[in-house]
């Protein structure tokens, strides 16, 4: 049971959280809650990883690689809460609820972590994904917000009918829905249904981490959400379905032998979708959206490397993990950071959301201004910031398994990414702010957010000068529990 | 943990304390914002004139190493390292620094804390580019310089800045993404990022591979460098750039910037991709004379000043990339020395440009005409600095362009012919424009009451013109520091000529390309012609 403990105890402070709602009026309780819940999660997954195993016969695998995503996903949500709640006071929103799903998508983001049976990556699947669609909607008297929710309910549900259309294909094939048990099946059994299961399979994993072509939700998903909601869509579930698919990617023969061109292909739309549709943007939501598509993209490069080396033996694709875990961790830093930001300079019902707003906001708040700029910088893959670790690792990967064409692509895009970055960086440094906004004075930035920002600096700055702790501990050999 | 000397670590990180501590003042004393800003870039100075006291003459290989272990995997080292070429490029940007800062002492009214952080961030940047031994450091302090030259360019700059700015990062962004593929594909096929190292295996024998790779891997680098040099037909950042860019982000990037280029050739190009750089020679050396043609040319019929100078750098760098190309000791030399003086004349010609923009807040030369009658000491100046540019006898260009035609023309005639018509153009665009500005009549009312230098730049041009004139004269003061250096990499880049050398001369051969060479320079002078030619021995001086 100590193998699964995050999870359950982020479902036990979901289901408590939601049990105290009509009897609790003070938010800054359930603030309190919340942030007990998540740390003491996150603090479990030492546990399961002492404790490391298969639990519940098999359904889940407690390792050092759930161990890291638990960490994340744990991290990701006691950022979130600190954030979300001066937004959460500000437009006026219940608290207990949006904390109760937090609790449920952090959980269910966790079971997608160690799933070890594909029929519990669906259900990981659903718990983060349904209590994300409900979240997505929070804003109940906007438009825009009810339109995303929508959005994401529709196109979520059909992908996640392909994922489980493409395991009743892969049980029909191997006769099990295991993964270990699928990683001793011969590679030779697989035949075409397996092929026809894993590749639903993918589609229905490559919908949540926003792989073109099927990225569309993306944008308008991520606009229409309440901010807090989308810094979590774009650090959390992103991670953990990528888990998911490191896992089944990487581990059982079959999908191994066969894939290396799918992801290939992926990997250079999701790149170019991203950063194309990035360079017209002139609401920074968006914007970040699709640098979110190309991001994924860039870890789909190094997917396209692990299942190149992996044909090798599985033990082989150890640095192409290091980069896709260590890329993620970068990522979800310096999202949550520049997506915090927007989340307080939004102002109430979200209206500064234009690139314009942000005009000469180096002098109006230098503060905000620079980390804004550091998470950015980061983005791009400056010297100095986790990201440009992450992208390192990625060329690596890639030129080790002589993908020298895919490392190339990437580079193109890097630079095409460094445009329009940059145009955020200019437009806060080098242009003047409007009369109006130079009139107002600066936003307030409450203490729990300026933690969330010190945080991810730091964590930023930290591991781009200094990753080694975090790379020592993702190369170790027993990485995927075999 | 940090072995080794420590002068070069506070060489590197000196003024990011400096601008560490200038973030910490008040934005609004800008009195003492630059004060402290100036003691900091003298300081550096001071500190960086220890080298020529540290650093051995005639020693090759790379001396006050410093090693630290950094990253486990892939095995990245905090190593860095001086030889002759880099301890003057490091003397030059520390030598700039300050000179930029006094140059904008009265220019930067607004942002003034940001401005002086940016520049002493940047010089962090420079300095550890040029003493990084260390493959992946070097791409780091490469990429790292960007920021503050895109931030002094847009923040502070004319009208274009915005767009000069993010051309300037992209345009070097794109070569330096494909130079850190390269990197990375050379760890591959070495095992290491320390450039010491694989050095080593080069001369060991370990071949790169087929030479479509190492001429893969040549271009990778290589197109990185030509962008920042530039090298024609990657140049056109470098106008918009120097004509948007404040006085001082002129100096630095003219002055510093540029050299990057250059000594990323020298460093790597040639060393660790012998046999392609041979092959790409006549190609680099035909890029390298249009662009001294071309950049002449269009200098010639600029109508506005500053961009008549960015031209000119195109030119002069033109004839230190061939003179890197010519794989002669000789033209090596030239292209070092060049390097320098380029930097400190093109650096004072553009503060010259600036103080005309002070006073009348533009580059048009049909705005001025006539100006020595208001401004005779600043006419001096002018005049004093274009004959240095234009390589006249006794002033420090006249050394480089000299050694690099010399050297080119004992390797291929016919590049060196072409190469001098450069030197004619640039009497032609510099004398014209001098005399279209200085001479004449004064034909804007406005002119007559021009004010003549101020005390302060009269200091900043004095300083450049002495070290003009003593760089023109006592030239063997630097080449004697460059010599073991440029003969290192000539070695590297004709192995096989060094191994011939040492034949007749009945020692045994050893691992001649390596930095670290145990074989001294008397040895080796006692064979045949790939000896070490050093520039005392020609009798030049």
């Amino acid at each position: 049971m100590q193998r699964a403990l995050p999870e359950l105890i982020w479902s036990g402070f979901g289901v408590l959280v939601m049990l105290l709602q009509p009897f609790v009026r003070s938010r800054q309780f359930f603030t309190f809650i919340a942030l007990l819940g998540s740390l003491a999660g996150t603090a479990a997954a030492f546990t399961a990883l002492v404790h490391s195993g298969p639990g519940f016969s098999g359904l889940i695998q407690s390792d050092a690689f759930s161990f890291f995503f638990r960490l994340l996903v744990g991290t990701v949500s006691f950022l979130v809460v600190l954030a979300a709640g001066p937004y959460l006071d500000r437009e006026k929103l219940p608290v207990a609820e949006f904390y109760a799903l937090l609790f449920f998508a952090t959980a269910g983001m966790g079971v997608l972590a160690s799933a070890q049976e594909l029929l519990t990556g669906f259900i990981g699947l659903e718990m983060s994904s349904i209590s994300s669609y409900v979240l997505a909607g929070y804003r109940r008297d906007s438009l825009k917000s009810s339109e995303s929710a929508m959005k994401y309910f529709l196109l979520g549900s059909f992908a996640t009918a392909f994922f489980l259309y493409g395991i009743a294909l892969v049980y029909g094939a191997t006769g099990t829905t295991q993964l270990s048990k699928m990683a001793e099946a011969d590679a030779a059994a697989s035949g075409t249904l397996l092929k026809l299961g894993l590749g639903m399979i993918l589609i229905g994993l490559g919908f949540k981490v926003a792989a073109a072509p099927f990225q569309v939700w993306t944008p308008d998903v991520y606009e229409g959400a309440p901010t807090p909601v989308t810094a979590l869509f774009s650090a959390g579930p992103k991670a953990a379905a990528f888990a998911l698919l490191l896992r089944i990617f990487a581990t059982v023969p079959a999908a191994t032998q066969y894939w290396f061109w799918a992801f290939w292909v992926l990997a250079v739309l999701t790149m170019f979708a991203g950063n194309l549709g990035a360079l017209v943007q002139t609401n920074i939501k968006r914007l970040l959206a699709y640098s979110s598509i190309a991001h994924a993209g860039y870890i789909l490069v190094a997917f396209a490397a692990v299942t190149s080396m992996a044909q090798g033996g599985a033990g082989e694709a150890a640095p192409a993990y290091a980069a896709v875990l260590f890329y993620l961790l970068s990522y979800a830093l310096v999202k949550l950071g520049a997506f915090t930001i927007v989340s307080q300079l939004g102002g109430i019902g979200e209206k500064n959301l234009s690139l314009d707003d942000y005009a000469g906001l180096s002098q109006r708040q230098p503060f905000v201004a620079a980390m804004l700029s550091v998470y950015l910088l980061s983005l791009l893959g400056l010297p100095v910031t986790a990201g440009f670790f992450g992208k390192f690792y990625i060329f690596k990967a890639a030129v080790n398994s002589h993908l020298i064409s895919l490392a190339v692509l990437m580079a193109i895009n890097s630079v095409i990414g460094a445009y329009y970055y940059l145009r955020v960086i200019v437009v806060m440094y080098m242009r003047e702010p409007s009369a109006e906004a130079a009139a107002l004075p600066p936003v307030a930035f409450p203490l729990g957010v300026n933690a969330v920002l010190l945080l991810t600096f730091v964590g930023t700055i930290l591991f781009g000068v200094y990753p080694n702790p975090v790379i020592n501990f993702i190369l170790r050999p027993n990485l995927l529990g075999h | 943990m940090l072995h080794g000397g420590h002068l070069l670590s506070v060489l590197i990180f000196f003024p990011a304390v400096g601008a560490l501590a200038l973030m910490m003042l008040r934005g609004d004393d800008h009195k003492f914002i630059r004060s402290i800003a100036m003691a900091v870039s003298v300081a550096e100075f001071i500190f960086s004139l220890w080298l020529l006291h540290d650093v051995q003459i005639g020693a090759s290989g790379y001396q006050l190493e410093e090693f630290a272990k950094w990253i486990p995997a892939p095995p990245i080292h905090y190593h860095l390292g001086v030889d002759g070429i880099s301890m003057f490029l490091v003397l030059l940007t520390t030598f700039l620094t300050p000179i930029s800062v006094l140059a904008s002492w009265s220019s930067i009214q607004k942002r003034v804390k940001e401005f002086f952080v940016m520049l002493l961030m940047l010089e962090v940047g420079v300095v550890g580019v040029f003493l990084s031994l260390d493959m992946f450091l070097f791409f780091l302090f490469w990429e790292l310089m960007l920021i503050p030259m895109a931030f002094l360019i847009g923040i502070w700059g004319h009208e274009r800045r915005v767009y000069a700015a993010v051309k300037f990062v992209l345009y070097t962004m794109a070569g330096s993404i494909l130079m850190l593929v390269g990197i990375i594909w050379l760890y591959n096929t070495t095992g290491t990022f320390d450039l010491a190292t694989i050095q080593q295996q080069l001369a060991d024998g370990l071949l790169l591979g087929q030479p479509r790779t190492e001429m893969l891997l040549f271009l990778a680098f290589f197109v990185a460098f030509a962008i920042k040099v530039p090298l024609f037909p990657l140049h056109t950042w470098l106008p918009d750039a120097h004509v948007e860019a404040p006085t001082a982000g002129s100096v630095m990037l003219a002055g510093v910037l540029l050299k990057l280029g250059t000594y990323g050739m020298m460093r790597f190009c040639l060393p660790l991709f012998p046999e392609a750089a041979h092959r790409a020679a006549r190609w680099v050396a035909l890029l390298a004379i249009i662009g001294i043609i071309y950049g002449a040319l269009v200098s010639l019929v600029q109508p506005n000043l500053k961009k008549l100078v960015a031209y000119s750098s195109v030119s002069h760098l033109g004839f230190v990339v061939l003179g890197i190309f010519a794989f002669h000791n000789i033209s090596m030399q030239g292209a070092v020395y060049q390097m320098l003086a380029h930097g400190i004349s093109t650096g004072a010609l553009f503060l010259l440009v600036g103080m005309l923009y002070d006073r009348r807040h533009t580059f048009e030369i049909s705005e001025f005409g006539g100006l020595s009658t208001p401004m005779p000491k600043l006419a001096a100046f002018f005049l004093f600095v274009a004959l240095s540019s234009l390589g006249l006898p006794m002033l420090n260009g006249f050394v480089g362009e000299f050694l690099i035609l010399l050297g080119t023309y004992q390797r291929h005639w016919g590049w060196a012919a072409w190469a001098a018509l450069g030197v004619i153009l640039s009497a032609c665009y510099l004398l014209w424009s001098y005399q279209r500005v200085f001479f004449g009549e004064i034909t804007v009312e406005k002119n007559k009451t021009l004010p003549d230098a101020s005390v302060r730049e009269k200091w900043i041009l004095a300083t450049m013109a002495v070290v003009t004139l003593w760089m023109g004269i006592n030239s063997p003061f630097i080449t004697k520091r460059t010599a073991a250096a440029t003969q290192t990499v000539m070695d590297q880049v004709e192995p096989q000529r060094a191994y011939e050398a040492a034949a007749p001369a009945g020692e045994k051969p050893r691992a001649k390309g390596v930095p670290v060479s145990t074989i001294s320079q008397q040895k080796i002078s006692s064979s045949s012609a790939a000896a070490p030619v050093s520039v005392e021995r020609l009798g030049i001086h």
